[in-house]
Formats: C-alpha cells, sequence, structure tokens
C-alpha cells in the first residue's frame, strides 16, 4: 500500500497536498479526537504522528505528551505503519514525555513537577524550535482524561493547561491534537470540560462503533467536522464527513459506507 | 506459491520482530522497514510460540500471556492474559461469580510458582486461599472437545476461510504443552497445601484503610519484584483486587482517589511482568466514573447472574439449566498494536462441568417451536449496543 496515496481521512482534514506547496494544514489549529470504550480512536493519533513526521517533511517536530502508554507501545506501532519513532527522538524531532507515573495536584504552582511547569517545558521546547526554524510543531496529547486523574479531577486545572496551549497554536502557529473519551462526559447532566474542548478545537474527530454493533470487516465509523475551511472562492464554511473504516497493522483502510471491497 | 508459505518467507527474510520472540538474545532492534516494500498481507501470527517457562507463552508483537486458569477464557482472549496489561470485571452486585473467575486466576498463579499479591475488603483475606480449587484430574476424564483441530476436518466455503484461523494457530502448535500452560480447576477439592505454603504470597485486607496509599505502596513493592526489560523473564507476578470499590471500605466514597490508584497501577503494570486482575460492582459507582474505569482496562469482562426459574430463557437457550451465570467480553486486551481485537460472540455462559469445572460456552438457541409461532425479535437481537439488554449475542 503506497503510504503517500491520500486517504478519505487525509482529505477530510485536508493534509492531501503533497508537495508541501502551503504549509501544514493544521498550523495554528486544535485538533480534538474523541473515541468510546467499545471503539479507540488511538489509530488517528498515530496516523497523524506518521504525517506529521513523514520524511518529506524536515522541520516538523512533535511533543508527545503520553499519558496513556509507554514509549515502546508507540515505537512498536509506528515502527509497524512505516515511522521510526526511536530516530526521530534521536533526531530531535520527537519530544516524548512519559507523563504515566506523575501527579498533579491542584494548588502547587510552585511545585517542579506541576503542570504548570509542564507548560513551561512545553513551551520551551517549542520556542527552541521556532528559532532552530522548525516551524511545524504539533502537540499531542494522549489522553485528556487521564490528565485529568492526574490532576486529581480539578477540571478548572486542566482546562487553563489546554487553554495555554492553545496559546502557542496562534503564537508560533503550532497544532494541537487532544485525544479525550466521549462516553466518560455524555452520561453526566452538565459536560462542561468535553462542551468547551468541543469549542476550542477547530477540527472535531469522533470515533464510534456502528449503529449495528462490531464487525471484523468494519471497525466502526470516523466522522471528522473541519470547522472554518477556506474553499477556492475564499469564503469559509464547515465541513462535515463521515466514513467507516478497518484498522490493520501497517495501516487503517478508510471507505464510505457500503462500498468496502 | 501457496500465500501461507510466502508470507512465512517474507516474515523470516524481513521482519526484524522474529528476532525479538526468542527471549534471552541479546542485541537492539534492527533497523526500520522499507515500509513501501512491507506488503500488506504480512501477518503478525506467531510463527514460534516457544515457552520456556511453564507459565508463560509467547504472542505476537511481544507480548508474554499467562493464564487465566480457564482454558476457555484463555481461548477466547487469544492466548491468555498478556503481562503488563490490568483485567478488570464488572460485578454483578447479586452474585458471586467474579470469585470463581478471581479463584481460577489465582489458584493458575500458584500452581505455575507465580508470586502473588492479594487484596480484599474481607478482614481475614488469608482465609481466601483455602478455597482456592485445585487442578484437576487429567485430561482423559473431560469429554467435552472444543478441538480445534475437529474443525479443520470440515469443509469450508472458500470464502468464510478468512474469518477463521486468527486465533486457532496459538492452539495447534501447543497442544502437548497446553496441559502446562493452563489446568482445569477442580472447583471441589481445596487447592493442596504445598502450593500455598512457601509460596510468595501477600495478603492485604484493604476494609480499614482509610486512604489507598498503603495499597498503592503494598502494589509497587510487589511489582518492583518483576521489572520488564530486554533480557529474558525470569518470573510473572499476579496481582488480584477483589471488590475494589466495596462500601464497606473506608475509601469507597473517595472517587478520585480510586481513580488514581487504578491509574498508578496500570502505570506500574505497564512496565512489569505482571497481570492485575480487579474486580469491581459497577452499579456503585456513578456512570461517568463507571466509564473512566473501563477506559483504563486493557481486558474488560463482566459477569451477571442468570435467574433461576426463568421460563423465558428457557424457551430461548440450549443447557439453560446447567448455567451459572453469563460472561460478557467487553474489550480485549491489545498491547503493541493499534489492531482492535474483534471477537466473534461477546457473551457465554458459564457452566460447572460435572459440577466441578469451569467451562465458557458460547450461547445456543433453542429450536424454535413451530407451533407457537412466537418470533424472537425482542430477545435475540443482533445489536452490539452498549446498553445491556437481557441477552446481547
Amino acid at each position: 500500500m503506497d503510504q503517500r496515496a491520500p486517504n478519505l481521512l487525509d482529505e477530510a482534514l485536508g493534509l492531501v497536498d503533497e508537495e508541501k506547496t502551503k504549509p501544514w494544514p493544521l498550523s495554528s489549529r486544535v485538533v480534538l479526537l474523541e473515541d468510546r470504550v467499545e471503539t479507540s480512536g488511538a489509530f488517528v493519533l498515530h496516523h497523524l504522528l506518521k504525517r506529521a513526521l513523514s520524511p518529506h517533511s524536515s522541520n516538523d517536530v512533535v511533543v508527545f505528551l503520553a499519558f496513556s502508554q509507554p514509549f515502546s507501545h508507540y515505537d512498536r506501532v509506528l515502527r509497524k505503519l512505516g515511522c521510526n519513532l526511536t530516530a526521530q527522538r534521536e533526531n530531535n524531532r520527537f519530544f516524548f514525555l512519559d507523563l504515566l507515573m506523575s501527579e498533579f495536584p491542584d494548588g502547587d504552582e510552585g511545585n517542579k513537577d506541576g503542570l504548570v511547569a509542564l507548560y513551561g517545558k512545553i513551551e520551551k521546547v517549542v520556542t527552541t524550535s521556532f528559532q532552530e526554524n522548525k516551524k511545524c510543531i504539533t502537540i499531542v496529547i494522549d489522553d485528556f482524561s487521564l490528565m485529568e486523574v492526574a490532576a486529581n479531577g480539578s477540571t478548572n486545572y486542566v482546562l487553563d493547561f489546554l487553554r495555554y496551549c492553545r496559546t502557542l497554536t496562534s503564537a508560533f502557529g503550532c497544532s494541537l491534537v487532544v485525544l479525550n473519551h466521549e462516553d466518560i462526559y455524555s452520561s453526566i447532566e452538565r459536560p462542561a470540560l468535553i462542551l468547551q474542548m468541543e469549542y476550542l478545537a477547530d477540527i472535531l474527530i469522533k470515533a464510534e462503533p456502528l449503529a449495528t454493533g462490531l464487525a471484523t470487516d468494519v471497525h466502526g465509523q470516523l466522522t471528522v467536522l473541519n470547522k472554518e475551511i477556506r474553499d477556492e472562492q475564499g469564503s469559509s464554511r464547515n465541513k462535515i464527513c463521515n466514513f467507516h473504516f478497518r484498522v490493520k497493522e501497517n495501516g487503517v483502510e478508510y471507505f464510505y459506507p457500503g462500498s468496502k471491497t | 506459491m501457496d500465500s501461507k508459505a510466502w508470507t512465512l518467507i517474507k516474515l523470516i527474510n524481513c521482519r526484524p520482530d522474529v528476532h525479538n520472540h526468542w527471549p534471552g538474545v541479546a542485541g537492539s532492534r534492527e533497523p526500520p522497514l522499507k515500509s513501501e516494500s512491507t506488503a500488506s498481507t504480512l501477518s503478525t501470527k506467531s510463527l514460534l510460540t516457544i515457552t520456556y517457562t511453564p507459565g508463560l507463552k509467547y504472542g505476537p508483537n511481544g507480548t508474554i500471556f499467562i493464564s487465566s486458569g480457564i482454558p476457555d477464557l484463555d481461548k477466547i482472549l487469544g492466548g491468555g492474559f498478556p503481562l503488563g496489561s490490568l483485567v478488570m470485571v464488572m460485578e454483578d452486585a447479586e452474585a458471586p461469580h467474579h470469585m470463581l473467575l478471581l479463584r481460577n486466576f489465582m489458584s493458575q498463579g500458584l500452581v505455575h510458582k507465580q508470586p502473588l499479591l492479594y487484596a480484599s475488603p474481607s478482614k481475614d483475606p488469608k482465609g481466601f486461599l483455602g478455597t482456592l480449587p485445585t487442578p484437576g484430574a487429567s485430561k482423559d476424564d473431560k469429554s467435552r472437545d472444543h478441538d480445534p483441530e475437529n474443525e479443520n476436518g470440515l469443509r469450508i466455503a472458500w470464502q468464510y476461510k478468512k474469518y477463521f484461523g486468527e486465533n486457532q494457530h496459538h492452539f495447534d502448535s501447543n497442544r502437548d504443552v497446553k496441559h502446562e500452560y493452563c489446568h482445569d480447576f477442580d472447583l471441589r477439592k481445596p487447592l493442596e497445601k504445598h502450593f500455598i505454603s512457601g509460596q510468595h504470597i501477600d495478603c492485604v485486607s484493604i476494609l480499614d484503610s482509610p486512604n489507598l496509599a498503603a495499597l498503592r505502596d503494598r502494589c509497587a513493592t510487589f511489582l518492583a519484584q518483576f521489572p520488564r526489560n530486554d533480557s529474558s523473564i525470569s518470573s510473572a507476578g499476579r496481582i488480584s483486587i477483589q471488590s475494589f470499590c466495596a462500601p464497606q471500605c473506608k475509601y469507597s466514597n473517595m472517587e478520585w482517589d480510586m481513580l488514581s490508584f487504578i491509574r498508578s497501577l496500570r502505570s506500574v503494570i505497564r512496565s512489569s511482568n505482571a497481570v492485575a486482575v480487579v474486580t469491581f460492582p459497577p452499579s456503585l459507582l456513578s456512570p461517568s466514573f463507571s466509564r473512566r474505569w473501563q477506559h483504563m482496562a486493557d481486558t474488560l469482562l463482566s459477569v451477571r447472574a442468570i435467574p433461576d426459574e426463568d421460563k423465558e430463557m428457557a424457551k430461548l437457550l440450549t443447557g439453560y439449566q446447567d448455567m451459572v451465570g453469563l460472561l460478557n467480553v467487553h474489550k480485549v486486551a491489545h498491547i503493541n498494536t493499534q489492531v482492535p481485537v474483534i471477537l466473534d460472540a461477546t457473551t457465554f455462559s458459564i457452566k460447572l462441568q460435572k459440577r466441578r469445572f469451569l467451562v465458557l460456552e458460547s450461547l445456543n438457541q433453542a429450536p424454535i417451536d413451530s407451533s407457537s409461532g412466537t418470533s424472537y425479535g425482542t430477545s435475540a437481537s443482533c445489536s452490539g449496543s452498549s446498553k445491556s439488554g437481557t441477552l446481547d449475542f
């Protein structure tokens, strides 16, 4: 399978242009990825990682905040997709922050291990990379619900952190990709956190199971809402795409419902 | 050339991952593959399922399995519980079926001499060890035959062949060592004393702890014995925590603390050669927190009781009288891979064969009674909705 062949997800995100005549389409944008227990959205993260670290763009940097899995997991998964994270880490293109064991209790502003300090670290990487002329920086958070647990449930604290990271997107043109689990919030009365995140996001990607349940041929459906994309006439509009997917070891197949051959 | 043989040759020539199946082989990883040349049909099926230690089985993507203690469950999960994973079992508040899973899990570890940490909300957790089952007699006693090799004798229409074979290969090559990897436990006989004494068994009561700091420390100390690194693995550890959010425990209303504990357990276990099984009653948690717990699990199971006299269900299912409960598999661990594990069936009946051995069977619909003319539309729906219906096939 040709890894450069555009697929439905790339088209929905506007990542199709391969000659890099335009800047990285996700620059200055916030991408919110939502998934559920039945259907995991991690494969979208892997895909975006691979695109961000592709060899064609030599000035891209990825800062990865890992709350969910250790480095070895991502390394193995991305290796099968054709991306060597170990080498990218050594080349200072991939910054992996292992936060599996980190705790961020609220009220600890002076603490050098708190969220404030974490933001400081990210900002430092971003400003240094920017000065080295590596202009396309992607910050990835996997996943946000675990950051809430690390902060012992203080929603405001983690939302503030998110907003600070968002300032980096406007100041430095970074893109911010966050994974969160939608079904955690759908069952509470005032799901403030997820609504705020959906409001902040420029691109919303939802991974859900099919209405008819799980199947071996189709693993679920993706809905991509791309807010305010500029089309040829220069006017902005929202674009919604919905298609099915099937996850494999070395890639993902995307296809419109019913067209799987 | 046969496609299987072709895949085999490619695997041997190209895949650096093949080397990872040989433990103890020193060396760093090979340089990355040129992804364009990698055929999309390269499977990650394990060619070499070698067991150097009886309690361990090597699977694809560098995972190592330990047995759950229930042969059928190992088969359903594709080998067992992978080391480094967290298994969560959602209890039914009205039935103790989760104890069956826990007992078999713990006994299997003791039989394989794998150290065990057991935490429970009872005052004297050690007493529970007396209720652990012992490995049953030899396989010849059993009349059941879930032999996948028999199925190969069936003539399968060609277009359906691709749906088979995902899990079968694990067991075809392992039939002779299977009796060492997973035992059939006889629930009527207690575990022999020599398995319990002199073992590394740590029992913790979580009834009176005001917070979870003590348990967290005990788990961390226990797991420090099984660090995961690239060298060969000497032993695997098992943690079993029963009824984690039971209301009699003092910390049970500290929702974020419990969540934080599970997160830290999960994180430490990721870098250990151990498996933790945590059971909890989801009805005692708010729906939002229950979902958070479910997301943390790598393997998620739930057990449900079957009412004793349910005429509706007796009409729908064969063998209803023998069923003790239902087991649902919600999530199967897939570490080091992005491919989800989709099972053919997710609901199984828990039965006691000869009143001694735990078996899991897929549900079979009873023959339709043609005279009554009732439709099975309501109960036998194929919908895989997350809300639980009476039966989800």
